[in-house]
């Protein structure tokens, strides 16, 4: 029971990075791809009717971690008070740069809300690169099982680690690297023109990068937590991850200049989940690793009752087919090429 | 919330008459709905997080139980709304009139939820009911129906909806109020204030009767040291006067100047002239609220903004249930000038709920004092506060900015959000 509920939320935290990624990526190529008010408003009718709903994946993983984990959400988040405070900080400047642009046609106005959703979007997806370069690095947690980490200590790992050392810098680049990446798979998917050929030169830029990155990160992470790989030892069948993320890669270099929009654009979804997934399957049981090994936040010893996660299974079931389909029904509806014309943005 | 009610009333209305008037009505408040949603979902996440980062062991302590609805808010009520609010905004074209209805009603239902969610929580905070403590000191659900039909959050529910209804009604009376003082768009001034007065008498009414009277019951019962400092009663005595206008002096344990009701706290109470009732006088001072004045006073003007609500609407359904209304100026200016009370009675219900349980978290379990995130140094706190405070500030100026603007711009302009709804009634 309790497993399950920690690949539900490892699920939904991953659903939402491939959901709400495309549309901060879309943010982050924004200034550059855009340029004309036309083009923007393109871009942003790309991602208006979905944005809100996709970072609501955000909220409901929140509000089931908390639901399953109650003591794991009670010691993350208060440890990473300062970096999700300022999460939260870009969110609402994200928020109201996306929907606030529109109501006043002017330059000035508008230009500065450009730069506000722009600006944010970048930073939201360092921000989350780093959040989870420090989950797999490891944070000081103590007897009491809690901790509280600076933003920065010496950008070295020491026992008092800061939220940015060179690690979790290294992540964080990378998220925005790869989400900048998705992003322009999906603006590639949903416009044309000069647009569209240019959020493809975005994409075919970033794949070096990616790469390269993946790379580096991959073998940092053994460098830092050689137990990392004992989960794969132990269950072969794991490997079968990493091949997806390489073949994934392979997928995108391959669909991209060919113009199959879609098919680059699932391939870096698929990539985006199946990097989540291996990290969940190298920490688990480990929800948040202790500097010190000892102290290590578990599935085991963070969860609420049996009684309540049995309950709350019957009604997230049925909660998650009703959102699925709300999705499935969105999207649907807009499905297609962005058409300029129609109301808002 | 109260909005959302009031443009499905709108929309209604237009779909059955086929009146383009009231679907460009629907169109104008859907417009300052939609800016309104965009505040509240920015603002509405960071409440999600600081259970964490703010308030970290109470999460520790209770997420066993208050987990539950706190999941099932964002899985049923978020989702829902967010999703059709999409739909609602962007989607007019590609819909059919009536699915665009139903796609206005899915956003009613998923913030209405959301509410009852967030409810049920303050509820289990109020009135802890459904839990066992386990082994490691934490709370967990042992009757998942007991803690969601928890009988506190019904109550508490209908009150605050209907002060979410009563709020809504309010503002879209004194637009309209004050498009018929100025001589624009009279039609639909008419409108807004034909349907704001008669919703807004409706709940107004219901705010006081039963659903404020049934929630003050549950006070006496539960936490009648809440009732005492709510009502300033510092002496328990048999015929306890009702206090309607006085200052509470905490040290001397009296009220200044007061003008009371012989008897009347009693009858409210227990319905007897001369039921005796409790004051502080019968608690130890350590379970008093701790702010007894600044309860006192949220208390009172709750309670009297809400007889003036009454009041107010229940004059304006008489004058224009005899056609008088849109001609009486000088009632035209008290509903344009009341637009700000409701805001003020709901956040002085709120301070009235929340202060009135301090000392307690959870009341009867846990207090405030432990549950806070130790481990954040005031200094991040203080930080992190101004921060917000900063933003909420720019928030608020941009949005009273872009509402001033729709309402000058008035029901008939092109631009912003949902400008061409239903292109088949022009």
């Amino acid at each position: 029971m309790v497993s399950l509920w920690f690949w539900i939320v490892a699920a939904m935290v991953a659903t939402y990075v491939v959901l709400d990624g495309f549309d901060l990526g879309a943010g982050a190529i924004y200034l550059i791809a855009a340029k004309t008010n036309e083009e923007r408003r393109r871009v942003l009718r790309a991602i208006g009717p979905v944005w809100d709903g996709n970072e609501v994946w955000l909220l409901a993983a929140g509000g089931i971690l908390y639901f399953a984990f109650p003591q794991l959400y009670a010691s993350s988040f208060s440890g990473f008070y300062l970096p999700l405070t300022i999460v939260l900080w870009l969110l609402i400047l994200r928020g109201i740069g996306i929907e606030f642009r529109a109501h006043i046609e002017t330059p000035i106005w508008q230009d500065f809300f450009d730069v506000v959703f722009s600006v944010s979007s970048i930073l939201l997806a360092v921000f989350f690169g780093a959040a989870l370069g420090n989950v797999v690095r490891g944070v000081p947690l103590d007897v009491t099982g809690y901790f509280f980490e600076p933003l920065w200590t010496n950008f070295k790992l020491g026992p008092q680690t800061g939220i940015l050392d060179w690690y979790t810098v290294l992540t964080g680049v990378m998220a925005l690297v790869t989400l900048t990446a998705h992003g322009s798979y999906y603006v590639a998917l949903k416009t044309d023109a000069d647009l569209g050929r240019r959020a493809r030169g975005f994409a075919l830029l970033c794949w070096p990068l990616q790469f390269f990155l993946t790379c580096i990160s991959m073998v940092a992470t053994y460098f830092i937590r050689p137990e990392i790989m004992g989960n794969y030892e132990r269950h072969p069948i794991g490997l079968l991850i990493p091949i997806v993320v390489i073949l994934s890669l392979a997928m995108m270099l391959w669909a991209n200049p060919k113009g199959k929009e879609k098919l680059a654009f699932i391939a870096s979804s698929l990539y985006l989940a199946f990097m989540l997934v291996g990290a969940a399957f190298a920490l688990y049981p480990v929800v948040l690793p202790a500097r010190d090994h000892q102290y290590d936040l578990t599935i085991y010893n963070t969860a609420a009752s049996i009684h309540g996660l049995s309950v709350g299974l019957v009604w997230w079931t049925l909660s998650a087919m009703l959102a699925v389909g709300y999705f499935v029904f969105v999207y649907r509806m807009f499905r297609g090429k962005v058409q300029l014309g129609e109301g808002h943005y | 919330m109260g909005l959302a009610l009031l443009i499905v009333v709108l929309k209604t209305i237009g779909l059955r008459r086929n009146d383009p008037v009231y679907h460009e009505a629907a169109r104008f408040w859907g417009r300052i709905f939609g800016i309104n949603f965009v505040l509240g979902v920015v603002t509405g996440i960071p409440m999600e997080f600081q259970f964490g980062t703010n308030w970290s062991h109470f999460s520790r302590f209770a997420g066993g139980v208050i987990g539950q609805t706190l999941g099932m808010e964002g899985m049923f009520a978020f989702f829902l709304e967010s999703a059709f609010l999409g739909l609602f905004l962007y989607g007019e074209k590609r819909l059919s009139a009536r699915a665009h209805w139903l796609s206005a009603v899915a956003v009613f239902v998923g913030s209405w939820l959301s509410g009852y969610f967030i409810i049920a929580t303050d509820a289990f905070m109020q009135h802890p009911v459904g839990y066992f403590t386990a082994s490691d000191g934490s709370l967990q659900l042992s009757g998942f129906w007991d803690f969601v039909l928890n009988p506190w959050a019904g109550w508490q529910y209908a009150h605050n909806m209907s002060g979410a209804a009563i709020t809504g009604s309010f503002i879209m009376t004194a637009v309209g109020a004050f498009y018929l003082l100025s001589g624009k768009w009279t039609t639909h001034g008419r409108i807004f204030v034909k349907a704001g007065v008669i919703v807004g008498c409706v709940f107004s009414v219901l705010q006081i009767f039963p659903t404020g009277d049934r929630q003050g019951k549950m006070v006496s019962d539960q936490q009648p040291v809440t009732l005492a400092a709510m009502e300033g009663l510092f002496q328990g005595q048999t015929g306890a006067p009702l206090v309607i206008v006085g200052q509470p002096d905490e040290k001397e344990g009296k009220i200044d100047n007061p003008i009371e009701v012989p008897g009347m706290l009693s009858m409210l109470t227990y319905k007897r002239w001369n039921a005796n009732v409790r004051g502080l006088d019968a608690f130890p001072r350590q379970d008093w609220p701790d702010n007894i004045p600044l309860l006192y006073y949220s208390y009172h003007i709750m309670v009297g903004l809400g007889t003036f609500f009454v009041a107010v609407m229940v004059v304006s359904l008489f004058l224009l249930w005899r056609g008088r209304l849109f001609n009486a100026r000088w009632m035209l200016w008290i509903l344009m000038l009341a637009a700000p009370f409701p805001y003020i009675a709901n956040t002085a219900g709120w301070m009235t709920a929340e202060l009135g349980r301090q000392p307690w978290l959870v009341y009867g379990l846990m207090r405030t004092e432990a549950g806070y995130s130790t481990m954040v140094s005031a200094g991040n706190g203080m930080f992190t506060l101004l921060g917000f405070m900063g933003i909420y500030m720019v928030l608020g100026i941009l949005g009273l900015f872009l509402i001033r603007r729709e309402i000058e711009n008035g029901p008939l302009a092109g631009t912003g959000f949902a400008s061409n709804l239903h292109p088949e009634v022009k």
